[in-house]
């Protein structure tokens, strides 16, 4: 048994200076454990993912991080993540080092990890400027003769954490929808910490097995944290709230207007529940998708 | 006047250049239109697929991003970023990309990452996502921008993403797999590449526009192709396509 709260999960499995990994790709984004990380006051923390998102960008307006290892910086479909380009031009609130690859080099680097190899060949980074800035990224000779292959380093987070739908109290986690690099990220990790909508019991996760992208195996902690990954979203459970995305890039141009926003809705709640039932009944209204269920399938 | 938008025009254009293609890699804004319009028209076969993991899209609306929920409802399929980039694009199973940037010069070599030096940048930009190895990768590479001199350049800041590179060959010798670049869809006009240099070719000017306006817009002086003519108008079908059903917000109208 491995539920806990998301405020013992943190204290327990993030600490300063950590390599974290909050993944999600524009779905299962967790930012209710990012915004307890906030809370708990980590500091020096190294934030990998391929899209640093909203979610890393309030990490870094508040002074968690040192530096991003990631492959696409921005507001996905709306502009530039504002805090981050503080952090990057001038400083504020701290110096932020950056560290880039191309989708595929992250997921590379998350593969390598997890399958414990010393790099990950692919097939990019010829003829661009990327290896240039970066002199993780390094071509080698094939031994079979086929000329020189890109390669990137493992990656292997201190901690990686996981949004899903549902999970057992063991961390057997469902996921559906876009799976992103979660899997890869959870097995390199060294602690895995996941959150979900729903705790299920084992019978649902055995009726499924297919649907189980991660073990409990590998789990440390299950946070059940319903409404965990908004402003994201999580197929089936609610929408993306685009309505706060475009909200984010007029908010977080303003340094003070940034302050005051973490200041109301992360230091000013005692927990993700206390953000839900501030954000209101209509947001939830709003955000409720359609029914689109899938077929049974027969696993006798 | 025409009674459509250069952006309205931009799009037609790219969804007819997809004619009788089978799998296209789709990028977020303009070109998720266009392709969108395509299957619609020209290339009722066309697979759309996205870097988030999703192959054989039919959004029941537009999507807002390539994370967008509605990609993933009644997909054809739903993969990992592994598989989607690893099996699907280094695959070979690509046909067509969309791509775009803040910069592209006369051999469709693109910047997404930096305007002015890395180190100390001007503007930050997102970075390659997953552009350096869709360039590298798929089949043809079709792109959209809108025609200026700061997007034209005659030298990029940084190289995100191969187009041909130095010239024609260079990526061959490079052993990539794509043929790079083919079209450039602007709000003015349609380039193609000359297959001899590698170098854009300035093929077909939208009604009412001007070669001079075309050049006034460049960092280079564009080579013409003696067979410049002028790009067919959207259709009524294609533009109650775009207007009805497509974009009934009209973010693209303007």
């Amino acid at each position: 048994m491995k539920l806990t709260t998301m405020h013992d999960a943190i204290a327990q499995y993030v600490h300063d200076g950590d390599t974290v990994a909050i993944e999600g790709f524009t779905a299962c984004i967790g930012f209710a454990a990012a915004h307890e990380i906030i809370r708990q006051g980590r500091r020096d923390l190294v934030l990998c993912r391929m899209t640093p998102d909203l979610v890393y960008d309030q990490m870094v307006a508040a002074g968690c991080a040192r530096k991003l290892v990631f492959s696409y910086l921005g507001n996905p479909g709306v502009g530039p993540l504002h805090a981050i380009r503080r952090a990057v031009e001038k400083g504020i609130p701290n110096p932020l080092e950056l560290e880039e690859y191309s989708h595929f080099g992250m997921v590379g680097r998350y593969i390598a990890g997890a399958y414990r190899l010393p790099f990950f060949p692919l097939r990019s980074y010829v003829g661009s400027d990327l290896p240039k800035v970066n002199p993780r990224i390094q071509f080698v000779e094939s031994p079979y003769g086929d000329g020189p292959v890109a390669v990137v380093p493992p990656l292997n987070p201190d901690v990686a954490i996981i949004h899903a739908q549902r999970a057992d109290v063991h961390g057997n986690t469902q996921l559906w929808g876009l799976l992103g690099a979660q899997k890869e990220a959870a097995f390199a990790a060294r602690h895995v910490i996941v959150v979900v909508e729903e705790i299920v019991d084992e019978e649902v996760i055995r009726s499924d097995p297919n649907r189980t992208l991660i073990p409990g195996l590998i789990v440390d902690a299950v946070v059940h944290e319903p409404y965990g990954a908004h402003p994201s979203y999580v197929q089936g459970y609610y929408d993306r709230d685009n309505d706060f995305y475009l909200r984010w890039d007029e908010i977080s141009r303003d340094e003070a207007a940034t302050r005051a926003w973490l200041e109301e809705w992360v230091y000013g709640v005692r927990d993700r529940a206390e953000y839900v039932e501030k954000m209101g009944r209509e947001t939830w209204e709003r955000l409720k998708p359609a029914q689109a269920w899938s077929r049974p399938v027969n696993y006798g | 006047m025409s009674d459509y938008s250069p952006s309205e025009m931009m799009i037609v254009a790219a969804a007819r250049a997809l004619a009788g293609v089978r799998t296209v890699f789709v990028g977020v804004g303009l070109p998720n239109v266009a392709c969108n319009l395509a299957q619609r028209t020209v290339a009722p076969d066309l697979e759309l697929v996205y870097e988030s993991g999703v192959y054989g899209a039919r959004p029941a609306r537009l999507p807002l991003s390539i994370g967008d929920p509605a990609l993933v409802t009644g997909a054809l399929s739903v993969c990992s970023m592994a598989d989607l980039f690893g099996l699907y694009l280094q695959g070979g199973r690509i046909e067509v990309a969309f791509l775009g940037g803040a910069q592209i010069d006369r051999f469709g070599n693109l910047n997404t990452t930096v305007i002015g030096d890395y180190a100390r940048p001007k503007v930050r930009l997102p970075g390659s996502g997953g552009a350096c190895e869709i360039a590298i990768h798929a089949k043809q590479v079709f792109i959209i921008m809108r025609l200026s001199c700061r997007s034209f350049v005659e030298r990029l800041d940084f190289l995100t993403s191969p187009g041909h590179l130095g010239g024609a060959g260079e990526r061959e010798r490079l052993g990539m797999p794509g043929r790079g670049p083919q079209v450039v869809v602007t709000d003015k006009c349609v380039f193609r590449f000359d297959p001899a240099s590698g170098e854009m070719v300035l093929v077909s000017l939208h009604p009412g526009v001007r070669l001079e306006d075309v050049r006034a817009e460049m960092g280079w002086e564009p080579r013409v192709s003696p067979d410049l003519r002028e790009t067919e108008p959207p259709t009524p079908e294609e533009l109650r396509l775009l207007r009805e059903e497509l974009d009934p917000l009209g973010v693209y109208r303007s």
